[in-house]
Parts: structure tokens; sequence; C-alpha cells
């Protein structure tokens, strides 16, 4: 068995993965520039990730993992997109300013 | 020695996220976030988890903050006069992740019990078992990760293009 299976218990991951996952959430709602905005949801996603890979690996299934890395390749198609948008709305915006992206609203 | 290196990485990741959510210039962000990425591999090889941190490393480090910081140089947004919310809006906002902190963490404490199998060795995160169980229980969610790239590939030429002629 894994050292680290025999010393730490698995209530320490949840509560790493929720505390990173909270400053995901914080950084989502406080940010105006929408990089960093994009990147606080990649932070929420590792957080998860963290928590799968720490589950499979105490409780011996390979399927977990199989999740963290399908979420990877998720979360790369995500950033290529949301990227590519940013850049577009800023050619014609001349800012990433989230708050000026309200123009649906009105 | 490994609940040592546990801590140590989890004060480390912890707090270089809350450096990146509060500083004020997007580069240092984006390197703070970096450095969280590999607090977080750290963690993925104290699991035994090899392929992942291998992947996590190649993909976000190298590829994915890559990006970000590209686009924040071709924008030009490397200083720190990012226009800041109003207090009020950061102190409902603190107000409201700290209420989804205490609920996440008073909903999960103690609930939690695994169940250690007997047989475990810890080497399900090995290259060899994950390839195994990637190329025969997860082949067709494999190949459609595949067509998935290559329709994101598509819409970010597409989005990005300055002028498409009709």
């Amino acid at each position: 068995m894994l050292e680290i299976v025999r010393t730490v218990p698995i209530d320490y991951y949840v509560y790493l993965s929720t505390i990173l996952f909270v400053i995901g959430v914080f950084g989502v709602l406080t940010r105006r520039n929408a990089i960093v905005v994009l990147m606080c949801v990649e932070l929420m996603l590792n957080a998860v990730n963290l928590l799968l890979a720490a589950f499979s690996t105490y409780l011996s299934d390979a399927q977990g993992q199989i999740m963290v890395f399908f979420i990877m390749v998720v979360a790369a198609a995500e950033a290529a997109v949301g990227l590519g948008i940013l850049v577009s709305i800023y050619r014609n915006t001349k800012s990433t300013d989230i708050s000026f992206l309200d123009n649906l609203r009105n | 020695m490994a609940q040592y290196l546990f801590l140590t990485l989890a004060a480390l990741s912890i707090l270089s996220a809350l450096g990146m959510v509060f500083s004020r210039n997007p580069v240092h962000s984006v390197l703070l976030l970096i450095f969280t990425f590999f607090c977080i591999a750290g963690q993925y090889v104290l699991l035994n988890a090899q392929f992942l941190a291998v992947v996590h490393i190649i993909v976000y480090a190298g590829a994915i903050m890559v990006l970000f910081l590209f686009v924040l140089m071709l924008l030009n947004l490397n200083k720190d006069t990012e226009p800041q919310k109003s207090t009020i809006w950061r102190i409902t906002a603190a107000i409201a992740s700290g209420m989804l902190l205490v609920t996440l963490v008073g909903a999960l404490r103690g609930g939690v019990q695994v169940a250690v199998p007997e047989n475990a060795n810890g080497e399900v995160g090995l290259v060899e078992n994950l390839g195994q169980v990637l190329f025969t229980d997860f082949v067709v969610p494999f190949e459609i990760a595949g067509i998935l790239f290559l329709a994101a590939m598509v819409g970010a030429v597409l989005v990005g293009k300055r002028d498409i002629k009709a």
C-alpha cells in the first residue's frame, strides 16, 4: 500500500480541493479581466481533478484517473476557444473588461 | 514523510492560488497559477499517478498557460491598470464564497469513508494500467475526444480570424 494512503486521510484531499475550488469561485466573482476569470475557471477544474485522482488512488480504481484525463482534454479545448473569443472581443471593444460585455441585457 | 510533503504542497498551492486571485498584474496571476499547477502535479506524484503528473505538466504548464501568456502579451495587458470592482461587490463576493466554503466543508465533514481494498498496490496510475483501461473500456470516449479537439481547433481558428470572406 502506498505511504500516502496510510498516512494521509482522504478528508485532507477533500478539504484541499474544496479550498482551491472556493478560491476559484471568489476569483470569478471579483476579477474584471476576462482572461483572469478564465484562469480561475481552470483552477476550479484542477481542484476537481485533484479530488478525482485522490479517490482513484485510494480506491485503487483506474477510472477516476481516466476521467481526469478527459477533463484535461475538455479544459484544453475550452481554453483555446475561450481565448479565441476573447481576442475577437478585444478587437471590437479594445478591452477585456467583462463589465462591458452586457450588451445582451439591453 | 509523505504527509509533510502533502501539507507543504497543499499550503504552497493554496497560498499561490490566493496570490493569483489577489494580484493586480495579470502576468503575475499567470505565473502564480503555473506555480499552483506545479504543486498539484506534485500531489499527483505523491499519489503515484505518474501518467497524470506528466500529462498535467505538459498540458497545463506547457500548453494552456503559455496560450494565456501569449494572449496577455498580444493584447498588451501586462500592466497594473485593471479596473477593480467596487468594494461592496468584493465584500459580497467574499461573503458568498465563504458561505460556499462553510457549506461544502460542513456537508463533507466526516462523511467521507473510503474502504481501501486489500489488494491495493498503488499501481493504478502507471502508464501501463491506464493505457490498458483507456484503450479497452474507454475507446469510444477517446475517439470522441479527438473529434472534440478537431472541432475546437476549427472553431478557434474561425473565431480568431480577422475577416471572414463569405
